[in-house]
């Protein structure tokens, strides 16, 4: 009897002692995340870009891609993504299809370096690169899966990561088809491309269609303007990454062969 | 009132107690916790998007390079490196552009940059110019001979294979070894200069490899002979056989 009340006592002590700890833990943090708030109004103004008078998309045409990866390396160096291979926000991949039906696909790297030659003796029936980035989705599952609401699609339609607000649980990470996601070491919170939007909204093209030198890569608004994508949608045969998901990729391939997936 | 009070049990009061108090907790904890912003345009923080918005730039962008170097600009923009930006080959230089005396951007200089995109890789699409680095000029840099800016190669190429080097190594090793490219196609100068506004000829008609394979011509040469009347008169010849690798099985 007494030996329980005892019990009760250092229960109650510990009870006491969580309920301090967790509002504690909860109003601190939250008091430093304010006063950082800036009205889009004000942004609007302050960067003159207006986000509900644009759409983005980019068009890769495989027929034009000659794998020099320069895309790769110049979005690694923009965006302070980390060098070891592994972290990418975009990439090149080779494919190798030989006549035995066989699909080898490589990415050395990332190709941030290029690629070299690879020898074989099986006859080769084609081979071609496939630059891949973020499918900005125009309905992203990364997006429905985020606990916290730290991914999100913008009113221009780039899908967007809050680095400040993210968990790191990585929910994202494995709701993504598109293997586009990965975790940052150093911030230690979701990363992927965002059409490098610090630069779109002051006017430039995103690091990989600046540097492509054969325009393999175009970028432009989607419907609501004059943009390079209306070209490339009317003059080629379109296809988008896994279309049976469902996620309306704004990222249009042109000339993609069957075998990519 | 107490009495209705004092009716309830006493581990109903309690735990409608502790309830109360946890839903309370919440809604404060949660006023506090999801940021005053949160909510405005969608399920998101607003200001994410300044913190976003607020990256460095680290390439500038071609259009601002050529507002102080018009004339690198312009003797790009008519040559076959119209495409290709300066940042591809002088690495990021938005600081440089920012300020140019503190910042100085490198020229690639060595035998190893111009490779990553002319090195021969079969993965290449057609028409693109391609190399062997190791026996292409081996040992001088390529600025040597091609002015980055204006590549153009200090004579005309003479073979195909410059541009078309798959094609041209697929049909090396196969019977047509030693049918040269111009016998099939009728292909101007003007195509190893400028490629796409004159572009060589392809044949039209079965009769065009009939020439050679058709077995109403009689000599003793090597080449197989087939009926142009009974050899698959529905289709014409390269939608079976490639004609840069021409096998019959
Ligand atoms: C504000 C004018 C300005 C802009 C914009 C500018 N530059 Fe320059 N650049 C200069 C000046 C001035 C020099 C000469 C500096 C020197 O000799 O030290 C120079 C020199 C260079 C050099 C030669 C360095 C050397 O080794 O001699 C390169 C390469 C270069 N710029 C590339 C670029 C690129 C690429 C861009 C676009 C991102 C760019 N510049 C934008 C003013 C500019
Ligand atoms: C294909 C790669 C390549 C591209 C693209 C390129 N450059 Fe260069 N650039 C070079 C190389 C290589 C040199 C060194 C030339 C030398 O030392 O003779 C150079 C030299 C320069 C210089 C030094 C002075 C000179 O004229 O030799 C300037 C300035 C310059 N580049 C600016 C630019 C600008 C501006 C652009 C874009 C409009 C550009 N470059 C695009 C490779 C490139
Ligand atoms: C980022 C890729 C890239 C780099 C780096 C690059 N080039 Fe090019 N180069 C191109 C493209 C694209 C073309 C145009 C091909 C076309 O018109 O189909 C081209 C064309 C050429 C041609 C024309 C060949 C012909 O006869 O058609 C030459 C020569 C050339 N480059 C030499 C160089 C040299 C020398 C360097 C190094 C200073 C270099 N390139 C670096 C992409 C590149
Ligand atoms: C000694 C001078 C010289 C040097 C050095 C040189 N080239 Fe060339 N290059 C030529 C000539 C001449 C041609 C045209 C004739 C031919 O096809 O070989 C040419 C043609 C080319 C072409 C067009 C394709 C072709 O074969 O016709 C490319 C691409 C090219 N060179 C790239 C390079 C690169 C990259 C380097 C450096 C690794 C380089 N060149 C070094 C003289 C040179
Ligand atoms: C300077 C580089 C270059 C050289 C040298 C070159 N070509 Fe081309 N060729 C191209 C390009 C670029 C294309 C267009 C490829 C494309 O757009 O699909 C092309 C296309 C072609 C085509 C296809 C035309 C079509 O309708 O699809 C043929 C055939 C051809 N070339 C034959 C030749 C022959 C034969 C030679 C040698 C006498 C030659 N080429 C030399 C660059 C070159
Ligand atoms: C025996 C005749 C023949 C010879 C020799 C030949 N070709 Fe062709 N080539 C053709 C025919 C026929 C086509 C059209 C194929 C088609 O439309 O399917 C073609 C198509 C092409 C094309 C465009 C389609 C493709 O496959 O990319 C290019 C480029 C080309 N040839 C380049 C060359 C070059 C370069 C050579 C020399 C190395 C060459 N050809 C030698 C008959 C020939
Ligand atoms: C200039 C003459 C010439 C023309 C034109 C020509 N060929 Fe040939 N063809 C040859 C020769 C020579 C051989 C190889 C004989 C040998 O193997 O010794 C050959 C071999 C072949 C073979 C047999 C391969 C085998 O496995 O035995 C086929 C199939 C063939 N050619 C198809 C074509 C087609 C299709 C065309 C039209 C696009 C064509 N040829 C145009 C000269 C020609
Ligand atoms: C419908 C597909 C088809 C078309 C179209 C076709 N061929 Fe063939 N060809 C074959 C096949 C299959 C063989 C091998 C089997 C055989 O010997 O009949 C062959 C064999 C050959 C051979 C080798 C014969 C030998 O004795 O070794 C030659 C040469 C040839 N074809 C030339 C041509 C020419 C020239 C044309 C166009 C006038 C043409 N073929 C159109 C399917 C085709």
């Amino acid at each position: 009897m007494i030996d329980s009340e005892k019990n009760d006592e250092t229960r109650r002590n510990f009870l006491r002692k969580l309920c301090y700890s967790a509002v504690l833990a909860f109003v601190s943090p939250s008091l430093v995340m304010r006063g950082k708030n800036k009205k889009i109004v004000e942004w609007i103004i302050g960067e003159n870009y207006n986000p509900y008078d644009h759409y983005w998309s980019m068009g890769i045409d495989i027929n034009k891609c000659i794998g020099c990866g320069r895309c790769a390396e110049s979005c690694k160096i923009e965006n302070n993504v980390p060098k070891e291979p592994f972290f990418f926000r975009t990439w090149v991949e080779r494919y190798h299809i030989y006549k035995d039906g066989e699909v080898a696909i490589d990415s050395p790297n990332g190709a941030i370096n290029g690629f070299s030659k690879v020898v074989s003796e099986k006859s080769l029936e084609k081979s071609f690169f496939v630059p891949k980035i973020c499918n900005q989705c125009d309905h992203p599952p990364c997006v429905q899966v985020c606990p916290v609401g730290a991914t999100f699609k913008s009113i221009d339609g780039v899908v967007l990561v809050d680095a400040n607000y993210c968990i790191g649980c990585r929910y994202c990470i494995q709701a993504c088809p598109y293997g586009a996601r990965y975790i940052h070491p150093v911030t230690r919170s979701a990363d992927k491309c965002t059409f490098c939007y610090h630069r779109i909204v002051k006017g430039k093209l995103p690091a990989c269609v600046e540097n492509c030198p054969t325009q393999a890569r175009v970028f432009g608004e989607f419907k609501k303007k004059a943009s390079p994508i209306e070209r490339f949608r009317r003059m080629n045969k379109i296809n988008v990454l896994k279309p049976a998901l469902n996620t309306e990729p704004k990222v249009f391939y042109a000339n993609l062969d069957m075998e990519v997936k | 009132m107490k009495n209705y009070w004092n009716s309830i049990p006493e581990q109903v009061k309690r735990i409608s107690i502790l309830l109360i108090v946890i839903v309370a907790a919440f809604i404060v904890i949660r006023a506090n916790l999801v940021p005053k912003d949160f909510g405005e345009l969608g399920h998101y923080r607003t200001s994410a998007i300044d913190e976003i918005i607020a990256q460095n730039l680290k390439y500038g962008g071609e259009i601002l390079c050529s507002e102080c170097h018009d004339d690198v600009a312009e003797k790009k923009a008519s040559s076959f490196h119209k495409n290709v930006s300066c940042e591809v080959c002088h690495g990021p230089a938005a600081d440089h552009a920012d300020d140019p005396d503190s910042f100085t951007p490198t020229a690639p200089k060595d035998r190893d940059t111009c490779p990553i995109c002319h090195e021969y890789l079969q993965s290449r699409p057609t028409g693109f110019p391609q190399i062997i680095s190791v026996s292409h000029n081996p040992f001088k840099p390529c600025k040597s001979c091609h002015n980055a800016h204006d590549p153009t190669p200090p004579e005309t190429p003479k073979e195909c294979s410059a541009c078309h080097k798959e094609i041209f190594s697929v049909k090396s090793l196969s019977h047509h070894a030693f049918v040269e490219c111009k016998t099939c196609h009728k292909t101007k100068d003007n195509h190893r200069l400028s490629p796409r506004e004159f572009i060589p000829e392809k044949p039209t008609s079965r009769n065009f490899c009939g020439q050679c394979h058709s077995d109403e011509i009689v000599n003793n040469d090597e080449i197989p002979k087939i009926s142009m009347t009974e050899h698959e008169p529905k289709y014409v010849c390269w939608q079976c056989h490639y004609p840069h690798l021409p096998e019959a099985k």
